[in-house]
């Protein structure tokens, strides 16, 4: 087995999980909303990408930075309207209504884009990788790492160093108190499912030029997402991406040992995160 | 079962409608309208499979109405999920009352209609599923071959995995390698069989000389293969074969590719069957090759509508702006049995008559000669399986972009004509 290279495949993998999950950690963290449709949010914004650069001949990169404010939109619409409706002191209604999209979604995009098996292009960086001695990096799989931790850098300041920020915290601290002080936790909660649904659009331009996606596609990717933020403890960004790294090393190490064992080996540093850390390595409040 | 009260609302119904168009009928048709079930699965991840049902049923029930046919069609929908096949094929015998059964599109959808068809005793014709997991499949018990049991129902046609080996080794012989085999086989039923010892690749490889490296079964949607990728580069692998779903081929190709790893074969089942699938590797999917059930370029004739394959393959094209794809063959060839089966009964209603009738088939298809004689079949199988003729191909990048599958071996079928040589892939 080659340490060197499994060890570095597992970092940048976990590099696309954190991608996965940072979106599902921010929504999870400022407003308790298990989001199931998660990965089916991830596959909308691959078509809508894909869109783009089949119709308009844009270069991916370009027409993620067109993706993500119609992202935004769709997440500012789909709170304000849809989900805000299901908040409340009972958590099962937000779920029933995200597993519902979920399935509409998935249906959606099969009538309108039928079931074939889809990627979008990226011409060249599809296959071109850096070589340090031995050991290849793709170039892709490295973009994919460093779009992770950039997008958990600015959400991290996003958080902290502005009154937005403030205002997401406060409200995820006690929505009923922050409104006595101005804030008006709905508004405040269809800008985070924005901001979510942007980054869900970089997450979906590494997912569709890494690998093929289809309309049903989706949900297998969430549960990942749901272990890498519960990985790293409810709430912590920089906690969402070390989770990743865990499941992406723990999967490429499974892996190398036996391919049968990839899959089930992430799941297994899952199970044993959640024996002995219970509420993950870096849990940011006392809920 | 046939009481008084459904068989005088059926006597009645049919002579109703034998009333209104009957007089243009010829006398085969007898007043009794045949109803046929046909599930396949129309949405879900199988979808693929069945794109082009609707043209093939409406030039169906177009053709067997100009043949003089009474004939309904009630279409049901698997939704990709072998429970809900089950379900809808009881609802289409018991509220239905459909005289014969189809159903295609793997071994999800065509094992649990087949057998549900089985035990109700209703005759069944099924396709586009290796005939292993099929007949194997619906066993007892699938681990001990004593206990296999023919069928009295469900008939099937489709090739076997042995063809599968004999159509890819046959490619392999084509070229020069090393004889360096990397298995990248899936812990699904289909890597399951493939790489089986017994009756999978690894022992007809070794009797032809390859050395096979099999890193083991990997679970399907893995979004890292630098474990196989570092086995295969250390073992000085030339030739890399397997059954892989689409999303799981190109994350192996993109990172294969990426890691300096380039085979002269890559021959991959399921991965490559629809071109849209090539397509999504960009230029990466040059010289790929695969197993070709049916192309435009097959030389048969529909024996419904005397089409050829080309004919039907445009006419598809024509009529959805959609580029062909190899199950609209088989799914046609399906509807083509069903004409001729009803053809030869003079009572559609009789379930063992009908049965003897499907039995008795010989009928030259758009996807070659059918015929349930157990030719080329260990003998378990021999009654309900026959076999199609399986080929060889490679998908050739176009000038004008896009892809062409070419058959570039048919040793396995001689009368299918072969459009190049293997190349390697560089």
């Amino acid at each position: 087995m080659n340490w060197a290279d499994t060890i570095l495949q597992g970092i940048l993998l976990g590099g696309l999980y954190a991608l996965f999950a940072a979106g599902l950690s921010l929504v999870f963290g400022i407003m308790r909303l298990v989001n199931l449709a998660h990965g089916d949010l991830i596959v909308l914004a691959a078509y809508l990408i894909l869109v783009l650069v089949d119709t308009l001949h844009l270069n991916p990169f370009v027409a993620l930075v067109i993706a993500m404010p119609i992202m935004f939109g769709v997440g500012w619409l789909l709170q304000a309207y849809v989900l805000n409706r299901t908040l409340g002191p009972d958590i099962l209604p937000p779920l029933l209504v995200t597993f519902g999209l979920s399935v509409v979604l998935q249906n959606g995009l099969l009538q309108a884009y039928s079931a074939d098996s889809r990627r979008i292009p990226s011409g060249y960086l599809d296959t071109a990788s850096i070589s340090i001695g031995s050991l290849h990096a793709g170039v892709m799989p490295l973009l994919t790492f460093v779009s992770a931790v950039a997008v958990i850098l600015i959400l991290n300041r996003l958080l902290y160093a502005t009154e937005l920020g403030r205002a997401f915290r406060a409200t995820s601290d006690d929505a009923v108190t922050a409104g006595l002080m101005g804030i008006q936790p709905h508004r405040t909660f269809a800008i985070a499912t924005g901001i979510a649904m942007t980054i869900v659009a970089v997450a979906a331009l590494y997912l569709g030029t890494r690998s093929n996606f289809d309309p049903t596609i989706g949900p297998a990717r969430l549960i990942y997402a749901f272990e890498a933020v519960i990985m790293g403890g409810l709430g912590s960004l920089w906690g969402t991406l070390i989770g990743g790294i865990i499941l992406g090393m723990a999967q490429t190490i499974g892996g190398a040992i036996n391919p049968e064992w990839q899959i089930l080996a992430g799941h297994i540093a899952f199970v044993l995160v959640l024996l002995f850390r219970p509420r993950g390595f870096f849990p940011r409040a006392v809920d | 079962m046939i009481t008084r009260r459904t068989l005088l609302k059926s006597t009645a119904a049919g002579g109703l409608l034998a009333a209104t168009d009957g007089l243009f009928k010829p006398a085969l048709a007898a007043g009794k309208v045949a109803k046929i079930g046909y599930v396949s699965p129309q949405s879900g991840p199988l979808a693929a499979f069945a794109e082009a049902d609707k043209f093939i049923i409406d030039g169906f029930l177009n053709a067997a109405k100009a043949a003089g046919l009474q004939v309904q069609v009630v279409v049901k929908d698997s939704q990709s999920n072998p429970n809900r096949a089950a379900e809808v094929a009881k609802e289409l015998i018991v509220s239905d009352k459909v005289n014969l059964m189809l159903v295609a599109s793997t071994p999800e959808t065509t094992n649990p209609v087949s057998t549900t068809c089985e035990s109700e005793g209703l005759p069944c014709i099924s396709t586009v599923a290796p005939w292993q997991p099929w007949f194997i499949g619906q066993q007892g018990n699938p681990g001990d071959p004593k206990s296999w049991k023919p069928f009295g129902y469900a008939y099937h046609f489709f090739w076997g995995l042995e063809d599968v080996i004999s159509v890819y080794t046959n490619m392999w012989a084509q070229l020069s390698t090393n004889k360096q085999v990397g298995g990248l086989f899936p812990n699904d039923g289909d890597g399951n069989a493939w790489g089986d010892g017994k009756v999978g690749f690894p022992p007809v490889l070794s009797e032809k000389g390859y050395k096979l490296i099999d890193p083991g079964r990997y679970q399907n949607l893995s979004d890292d293969f630098s474990a196989q990728i570092n086995a295969f580069k250390s073992g000085n692998v030339e030739i890399i074969t397997g059954v892989m779903i689409p999303p799981d081929f190109t994350t192996f190709w993109n990172q294969a590719k990426q890691k300096g790893f380039t085979p002269k074969i890559a021959s991959i089942g399921k991965a490559l069957l629809f071109p849209q699938a090539v397509e999504a590797l960009g230029k990466q999917g040059h010289n790929l090759s695969s197993e070709v059930w049916w192309t435009p370029s097959h030389p048969f004739k529909s024996s419904l509508t005397g089409a050829s394959s080309k004919e039907l393959a445009d006419g598809f094209t024509a009529a959805t702006k959609r580029p062909w794809t190899q199950p609209i063959g088989f799914v046609h060839a399906l509807f083509e049995i069903a004409a001729d089966v009803l053809k030869r009964v003079d009572d559609p209603t009789d379930a063992d008559k009908v049965t003897a009738a499907v039995a008795a088939t010989k009928l030259d298809t758009i996807v070659g000669p059918i015929a349930w004689n157990g030719a080329k079949l260990p003998p378990f199988a021999a009654k309900n399986i026959c076999k199609t003729p399986l080929v060889g191909g490679q998908w050739r990048l176009k000038d004008s972009g896009g892809y062409d599958l070419v058959i570039t071996d048919n040793k396995t079928a001689p009368n299918i004509p072969a459009g190049g040589k293997m190349e390697p892939i560089v």
